[in-house]
């Protein structure tokens, strides 16, 4: 009976670990589930995220509608299943009514449609980019109050061309939708103004040694469009500068994020100048975003500028606090009041204006920016242009934009 | 059957009825070689290099699948000489690479001796994998399953306490400038229209990485097979329980295995952090590498663990420029198909 009398403990264990978390939801906390990656290669992106969610949380001191916030926090490794099982342990184990994140494109899409089989518990994205999470076949609880990666190039494209006079753009993007999406939406306008780009090279995520993608970049290009993120852009900028590459580059949002330029290396000397385009800019003087960069700066770990990641999930934190907040802190109607109540929000980020279209999709203003060297020998990404209120159609009409197609490795194209 | 066969195969000196299995695979080698040779030193014709993309991308990826194939094999050496003589699968390997990785940054970040970080890697990492075995994996000796769990138990808890101390930032092993720079290799990539001939540069840092690797595979080859100890590990490898009788100290042979091989991946994450960087996740990613090296080898066999790299490496690094998409695949085909022609591996012996 020794086996038994072992079942029976570990049993016991189990009720014992699980069971504290179901009895604590009670009536004066609201529990809102967070969900990013706190593992796998894009780690130090989820750790910033997570500081920007707490930053609105703080700026709310802890309370929305005299309850007490309560987060609980779910962590993927940036691959869609390992999101969607953070998800579901958040909201059917956990109990969670409202979400925030995920962090990476895939991983929306694949939350996106978990969202549909649960139709009471409303999502709100954390920094997830790609295109299709709300731009086809959406979900009616899924909100994106960040923008997406398309969104997030406005202006850069035809800045190469006609400011930096870039005819002819290489690109290098991991394979997956968000930079899909980001090469579309520099491509839409690149290729518009008469640039070519003949040749694109898609790497798998988490890749260590791009030394043969490198070589394989045709010589007789202007610049190297980047999109990779993280871990794999430290690897690709550092790998470039090993083996002595001379064309210019052309950064994807995430590509030249403080993420990046803040790791330890020999990164300086390739990224200076590069041009790139996205939801933030360092060096933006309105006075709302400096009082952002401070309240960011209290959170432990902080990086000398808030990461978009950071900024994403703030933006996405605080409109989710700031719905609650006007349903009283109410879930119990399955989260419709919350709902109705976020599609109408609109209010002002430290970015600037953000509201939603009717796919529940940001319209907000992007940045156009360039790396430079700060006093203190930090890169920065300077502002050079603001693009107000971009939507996800780019300002081309809907159907019109729908023609052109899913984004994929092969749309669009202009060899 | 094979009394008939055998002495018209093993009678490779014999002329006049054909050749030989050997020579028939010699042929076949020697014709590899010269269509290698001749598509690295000759100037390729413009279909070829429509193909291939490019001479350039093309010989890059064959070098760089070689200098990989260096570095797995460093990793997966220490991995299959624990196994070959303790049956032991330790699944925490992967985290023996990055912590010597960490180490190595933290040593040549203080001290800013780049050849300082690359000996602690090796030595606390080597001190690292004696603990491991004294104190967890002798308690469960001759149970390999339990060994197995708790190797994989160790590396769960050790994944976690690292980015406890080092977080999830992506560090780099800054290398000393005599390794920087590139090297000019007799290739030539291209000829210009006025004739000069473009060659092919090379980051000598990489050639140093695929050096080290040769020469430590060439010196545990010697160490196992013509010292003393590689004696005893060998006899080990064949047969534990007979060494044990004839009066060995088996508990100091396999403390000396453990040693070297948990050294080696230390040693290894130094090297391949600077190389390439340092972050979470490498731990998983070469214990995988690890794995399939050692299943396409042979389980226990330095030479297979050579061979093994090498497939891999350049299997990794081909595919990543020639189909990208599908290129993990091509890792896995070739494990799935060693498995189903010679499931202990190239270089394993069936047990």
């Amino acid at each position: 009976m020794r086996m038994h009398r072992r079942t029976l403990l570990a049993l016991a264990v189990f009720t014992g670990l699980t069971a504290p978390s179901m009895a604590l939801a009670a009536d004066d906390t609201v529990k809102i589930g967070l969900l990013a990656t706190f593992e796998g290669p894009f780690t130090v992106l989820g750790e910033d995220g997570e500081r920007g969610a707490m930053t609105a949380v703080e700026e709310m001191k802890g309370m929305v509608a005299g309850k007490k916030i309560e987060i609980v926090k779910g962590s993927s490794d940036a691959s869609p299943d390992s999101a969607v099982r953070a998800a579901r342990k958040l909201v059917e184990q956990d109990g969670v009514k409202v979400l925030v994140g995920p962090l990476s494109g895939d991983e929306g899409i694949a939350v996106k449609d978990y969202a549909k089989t649960q139709p009471n518990v409303t999502f709100i994205n954390g920094t997830s980019a790609a295109q299709d999470t709300t731009l086809r076949n959406p979900a009616e609880n899924f909100f994106r109050f960040s923008t997406d990666g398309a969104q997030w190039m406005a202006g850069l494209g035809t800045y190469a061309f006609k400011d930096k006079g870039y005819k002819k753009v290489a690109t290098v993007a991991e394979d997956y939708s968000f930079p899909y999406t980001q090469v579309f939406g520099f491509m839409a306008e690149f290729c518009k103004a008469g640039g070519h780009v003949p040749s694109k090279s898609w790497v798998p995520i988490g890749n260590k040694d791009f030394s043969s993608v490198i070589a394989a970049i045709p010589e007789d290009v202007d610049a190297i469009y980047v999109a990779l993120g993280g871990a794999d852009a430290v690897n690709f900028l550092t790998q470039y500068q090993q083996g002595g590459g001379t064309a210019p580059l052309i950064g994807g949002s995430i590509t030249v994020d403080q993420t990046v330029l803040t790791s330890k290396g020999k990164l300086k000397d390739v990224l200076k100048g590069t041009p790139s385009a996205g939801p933030t800019a360092d060096t933006n003087d309105a006075p709302a975003w400096k009082a952002f960069v401070e309240a960011y700066k209290k959170q432990p770990g902080a990086f000398p500028s808030p990461s978009l990641f950071a900024h994403g999930y703030y933006v996405d934190m605080k409109a989710t606090l700031l719905g609650l907040d006007q349903v009283g802190g109410d879930v119990s109607d399955g989260g419709k009041k919350l709902r109705d109540a976020l599609s109408k929000l609109s209010f002002d980020t430290p970015t600037g204006k953000v509201s939603l279209d009717k796919n529940r999709n940001a319209i907000a203003d992007i940045f156009l920016t360039e790396v430079t060297e700060g006093a203190d020998g930090n890169l920065l990404n300077k502002l050079v242009k603001v693009v107000p209120q971009v939507n996800q159609t780019l300002g081309i009409p809907e159907d019109e934009f729908m023609k052109l197609g899913a984004v994929n490795r092969d749309n669009p194209s202009c060899p | 059957m094979s009394l008939l066969d055998q002495p018209s195969s093993s009678s490779g000196l014999s002329s006049g009825d054909g050749m030989t299995r050997g020579q028939a695979w010699g042929l076949v080698g020697l014709l590899a070689a010269a269509v290698i040779a001749w598509l690295v030193f000759a100037v390729w014709p413009d279909w070829l290099n429509a193909i291939l993309i490019s001479k350039k991308a093309f010989v890059s990826a064959i070098l760089n699948g070689i200098t990989l194939a260096g570095l797995y094999f460093l990793v997966a050496s220490g991995f299959t000489l624990i196994f070959g003589l303790m049956r032991n699968v330790n699944l925490a390997h992967g985290s023996l690479y990055l912590l010597g990785a960490y180490i190595g940054y933290e040593v040549t970040n203080r001290t800013g001796y780049w050849l300082l970080g690359v000996a602690a890697g090796f030595a606390v990492l080597a001190i690292v994998g004696v603990v491991m075995q004294v104190f967890v994996f002798r308690r469960l000796e001759g149970d390999d399953l339990r060994q197995t769990l708790v190797s994989i138990g160790i590396s769960i808890v050790a994944a976690d306490l690292m980015l406890a101390v080092w977080a999830g930032g992506t560090y780099q092993i800054t290398t000393p400038e005599w390794l920087d720079g590139a090297l000019t290799l007799p290739v030539i990539t291209a000829v210009r229209s006025n004739g000069a001939s473009v060659f092919l540069t090379y980051p000598l840092y990489r050639v140093v990485v695929l050096a080290a690797a040769i020469v430590i595979g060439v010196g545990l080859w010697l160490m196992l097979h013509k010292t003393r100890v590689g004696m005893m590990i060998r006899a080990g490898v064949d047969d534990r329980a007979m060494l044990q009788a004839s009066g060995v100290n088996v508990h100091a042979v396999f403390a000396i295995v453990f040693a070297v091989g948990a050294g080696l991946a230390g040693f290894a994450g130094v090297v391949g952090g600077s190389a390439l960087s340092v972050a979470p996740g490498e731990d998983v990613r070469y214990l995988l590498a690890s794995l399939v090296v050692v299943i396409v080898g042979g389980m226990g066999s330095i030479t297979g663990a050579a061979i093994g790299a090498l497939l891999i490496g350049l299997a990794e690094q081909i595919g990543l420029v020639y189909f990208p998409t599908y290129g993990i695949v091509l890792t896995f085909v070739i494990m799935v198909v060693t498995l189903a022609v010679r499931p202990q591996g190239i270089m394993g012996k069936a047990r």
